[in-house]
């Protein structure tokens, strides 16, 4: 067991400390010392996309990114979604994009990045953009939907 | 078809009712559920497929840091659960029968604490023969699996004995007569391959005991009531004694039904008397839970020349694993499917299910179906080309009719069949189809796919109570997996009642509470749960208008609901009670608080005995059916093998689509599923261990695999009993998909692939071999 350590997180425009082995992930920083329990850990080995956060605006892993390495980090979880994303949450509502919602916030937050990028994507590159998140209940296209109807509410 | 007075709620595309506790991370599974003093499980894992444990070391592993408790089967009575055949304990005992199977487990203050401290333990082994296949369990002098199976309590007549679990056989007419009246008859053996669930959350359960010794459970489950079923059955607990709740699931598909780790988890909690949360990883949920039944179909079936089906002889074997499971129910309903939805006279399905040393198999989206329909549907597109038939004209003249009945002999009450077939065929262009619109190196083709399934079975129940302020509270005991019940049934009282949808809230399924439900599964909520859910409505009405009646005086039959939330007087602008009134009146003053209940059990029998046999059938009152087809058109690869599916169409009838994003959404996702099942969906074992057990090396279709041509089209032929005619949609659309993709590689190559998943690698070898038959 290694010794657990003082840590201050920015999460969601707050800062929270806590103590935190070096060894724990963000995942587990955000779910069991925080009560971000948003984002979900559905493979823990990074291939899901259930955990995704933002991190300086950009999606990671939470379940392959240490704790300690978001220090002085701007970090985002679906509990503070804003701009991009809450565009997106009520698309997704509107679309029907939500079934089990465990995929869910993986999913908004990725595509919150992509619309940063991308403001005006076409349905393949939402396609290509969701790839690394998994949803096992709906077949994607409500997602793909959704997505493309954020953007077209988020344009100027 | 619409019924005429369509209302405003049922048929809507209304959000969830939970959606945005979804969207912003408030929803709350299993996992986020945080109880003080809580203590974490973890599990040990046998290494070894068949094994007699000798004994058992756990002292390393008491003493490690932050262990509570460490237990093994000699802390587990000898009780047994199981839904057809009660042949499993809690975890395992005296015996391991595969790999991964619990045989200790730890409760320690942290997670990691106890995940250490599971692996100390020392358990010593007498090693046993493996069986890991069908082959080798039926083989003269096999090893037995279950030496005690006859002793076993079974749920129904199972024909069994040695390695075998059950042998069912059902069938209609004169098989023999029916290939001596054929002109021809085709003859083939198909494989499929067994597919693990991939629900995005992992199993996980948390239970808690109260000073009396009362166990609160929450789980990721499909039915609190199987739950509490199975966790009592396997400590030998009064069912009394244990409450069971639903936080949100994250879907289930079937692998949340029967038991995972919640016996483990009240034990545990038992042994410790603190909260005990387990939530297994990926690996674990790979490796122990349970997954789609691997198949070995052979089906012969005689037609006339001009393509009429006269007889069908089919034959399946299942590997089980190393438990009953549903698997039991799996082999039946994939006999009672094996006929698909067609005319067969004489039809005989024969199946035998056996133990092997492997996970156990079970109940999987479909149940069963997908494996037989992937046989039979591609043995209608072989039987068309060999008589020069179009594929779909071939279904359509076979296909069941108004007056026709279910193999088996269960009559139709409502049956969209042949309009699923028109819309699938309008919709994909299938009589426009061209041969060769693919780019050099490529193939494309369209196949095509037909499907039923039932929705009614089993036990339900629905409580719809009025409150004070006349607004009212649905409980039901049905979980919601994500699927959408919880919207649906509030839309049927919403309706029913004439309510705005936020003046109806829906209860979380809880033992204590609930009527009793048997379960989120069978695609039977929405017709077997709604009809409890409509005729309890329908009692609140009675007493509403009751009592209406003597506050307005007049007759309860010149009193009608109004929208709102109120009842008048017909024909009498003004003369109105809003609910609150009458409420108010019930609580207070005359006659109760109104509650409206029902229960129900689907009590049609599955077979008509005056029109077929069946032997070893487990559940003899299941039906109402609903019906589908599905066009899909492939790109193949000739290079690689490599299949994409490029567009698809999913048509299902289900009676009436109650909230149609939500069977949209169903249609998509099942699509999507046996794309994955149908092209590279596969575990894979290495001699008895999982090979595969993550999702880095076992692949589930992305948004990049899943067409965004992905289109879903309801079909409504009213049930008649079904809530608003609606009937089940859950498995339909997995049903037909792999099929209608395997046919369209077939239309796209000439190439006819018989097992799954259809890979590039066997592909490629079906190119080859197609090729050296032309050449």
């Amino acid at each position: 067991m290694s010794t657990r350590r003082p840590l201050a997180l920015r999460v969601n425009r707050a800062e929270h400390e806590l103590f935190a082995a070096p060894g724990d992930t963000l995942l587990t920083a955000l779910r069991d010392a925080l009560g971000f329990t948003g984002a979900k850990r559905g493979c823990n080995q990074g291939a899901c996309g259930a955990c995704t956060v933002l991190v300086d605006d950009e999606p990671v892993r939470a379940c392959l990114t240490l704790a300690h390495e978001c220090a002085g980090r701007e970090i985002v979880t679906i509990e503070g979604a804003a701009g991009a994303a809450q565009a997106l949450q009520a698309a997704f509502e509107e679309a029907g994009a939500v079934q089990c919602g465990f995929c869910t916030p993986g999913m908004i937050l990725t595509a919150a990045a992509m619309l940063e990028r991308t403001p005006r994507p076409s349905a393949d590159e939402v396609r290509a953009g969701l790839s690394g998140n998994l949803c096992r209940c709906s077949g994607y296209r409500k997602i793909v939907d959704a997505v493309l109807r954020a953007a077209e509410t988020g344009a100027p | 078809m619409t019924t005429p007075d369509a209302a405003p709620v049922v048929g809507q595309s209304v959000p969830r009712l939970e959606v945005r506790e979804k969207l912003t991370g408030r929803a709350q599974y299993v996992a986020d559920l945080y109880r003080p003093r809580m203590l974490h499980g973890a599990i040990l894992g046998s290494p070894h497929a068949h094994a007699r444990i000798k004994s058992y070391d756990v002292s390393a592993a008491r003493a490690a840091p932050g262990v509570h408790c460490v237990l093994t089967g000699e802390d587990f009575g000898d009780h047994r659960m199981g839904a057809f055949i009660k042949d499993e304990h809690a975890i395992a005992k005296g015996k391991v029968r595969y790999v991964g199977e619990p045989v200790a487990v730890v409760a320690a203050e942290t997670e990691a604490q106890a995940r250490a401290a599971a692996r100390l333990v020392e358990v010593e082994y007498e090693e046993l023969p493996a069986i890991l296949t069908p082959a080798a369990a039926l083989a003269p002098g096999a090893a037995v699996i279950h030496e005690e199976l006859a002793s076993y309590f079974k749920v129904f007549d199972a024909v069994c004995g040695g390695n075998v679990c059950s042998r069912t056989e059902l069938a209609e007419g004169d098989v023999e007569r029916g290939f001596r009246e054929s002109d021809l008859f085709v003859e083939g053996r198909y494989r499929t391959q067994p597919q693990a669930h991939v629900s995005l959350e992992p199993c996980g359960a948390l239970a808690e005991v109260d000073a009396a010794g009362r166990v609160t459970l929450w789980s990721a489950n499909q039915s609190v009531f199987r739950v509490q079923a199975n966790v009592c059955e396997s400590l030998g607990l009064p069912m009394s004694r244990l409450r069971c709740l639903t936080p949100r699931v994250g879907a289930g598909f079937g692998n949340k039904m029967e038991a995972h780790v919640q016996p483990i988890v009240v034990k545990l909690a038992l042994a410790t008397g603190r909260p005990v949360r387990l939530v297994l990883t990926r690996e674990e949920d790979f490796e122990i839970v349970r997954a789609r039944h691997p198949f070995e179909v052979r089906v012969r079936t005689g037609v006339k020349r001009d393509g009429t089906f006269v007889a069908r002889e089919v034959e399946v074997l299942l590997d089980g694993g190393a438990y009953a499971d549903d698997s039991p129910g799996v082999l039946g309903y994939s006999l009672l499917m094996a006929r698909g939805p067609y005319r067969i006279p004489h039809t005989r399905c024969r199946g035998t299910l056996v133990y092997t040393n492997k996970l156990r198999f079970g109940a999987f989206r479909g149940f069963g179906n997908p494996q037989v329909t992937f046989a039979t549907e591609t043995q209608i597109d072989e039987i068309a080309a060999q008589l020069g038939i179009d594929p779909v004209e071939i279904r359509r003249r076979n296909a069941l009719g108004a007056d026709d009945r279910w193999f088996g002999g269960q009559a139709l009450a409502s049956n969209g069949l042949p309009e699923c077939i028109d819309v699938a065929e309008r919709e994909s262009g299938w009589n426009a189809r061209a041969a060769a619109r693919a780019a050099p190196g490529r193939r494309r083709g369209l196949g095509f796919a037909c499907t039923a399934h039932i929705g009614g079975l089993l036990g339900t129940g629905a409580i719809v109570r009025m409150l004070e302020d006349g607004t009212v509270v649905l409980n039901t005991g049905a979980v919601d997996i994500g699927q959408g019940s919880d919207t649906v049934l509030t839309q049927i009282v919403a309706e029913a009642l004439k309510l705005p949808l936020d003046q109806v809230s829906v209860a979380s399924p809880d033992t204590d509470g609930s009527p009793y439900n048997w379960g989120t599964t069978a695609s039977r909520v929405t017709y077997t749960t709604g009809r409890a859910v409509l005729a309890a409505a329908r009692e609140v009405e009675r007493q509403v208008k009751a009592h209406a009646a003597e506050m307005l005086e007049c007759a309860e039959a010149d009193l009608e609901l109004l929208p709102g939330g109120a009842v008048g007087l017909k024909g009498v602008p003004g003369k109105t009670l809003p609910f609150v009134a009458i409420s108010a009146r019930a609580h207070w003053r005359k006659g109760g608080p109104i509650v409206g209940t029902n229960t129900w059990v689907f009590d049609r029998p599955t077979v008509d005995p005056k029109r077929a046999v069946a032997t070893g059938l487990p559940f003899p009152q299941i039906g109402v059916y609903s019906f589908g087809a599905v066009a899909a058109e492939v790109e193949v690869d000739e290079v690689t093998g490599q299949v994409a599916v490029l567009r698809a169409w999913t048509v299902a009838d289900v009676g009436r689509a109650i909230n149609r994003a939500s069977v949209e959404g169903q249609l998509e996702g099942a699509f999507a599923q046996g794309l994955g099942f149908a092209l590279f969906e596969a575990l894979v074992f290495d001699g008895p261990r999982l090979a595969n057990p993550t999702l880095m090396d076992y692949k589930v279709p992305t948004s990049l695999e899943v067409p965004y041509e992905l289109h879903a089209h309801i079909v409504e032929h009213p049930e008649p009993d079904g809530p608003f005619g609606a009937k089940g949609v859950g498995e339909i659309g997995i049903n037909a998909v792999a099929a209608a993709i395997a046919n369209a590689v077939a239309a796209a190559t000439g190439a006819r692939l018989r097992e799954l998943p259809l890979t590039g690698e066997r592909v490629l070898g079906a190119l080859a071999a197609a090729a050296a038959n032309t050449g």
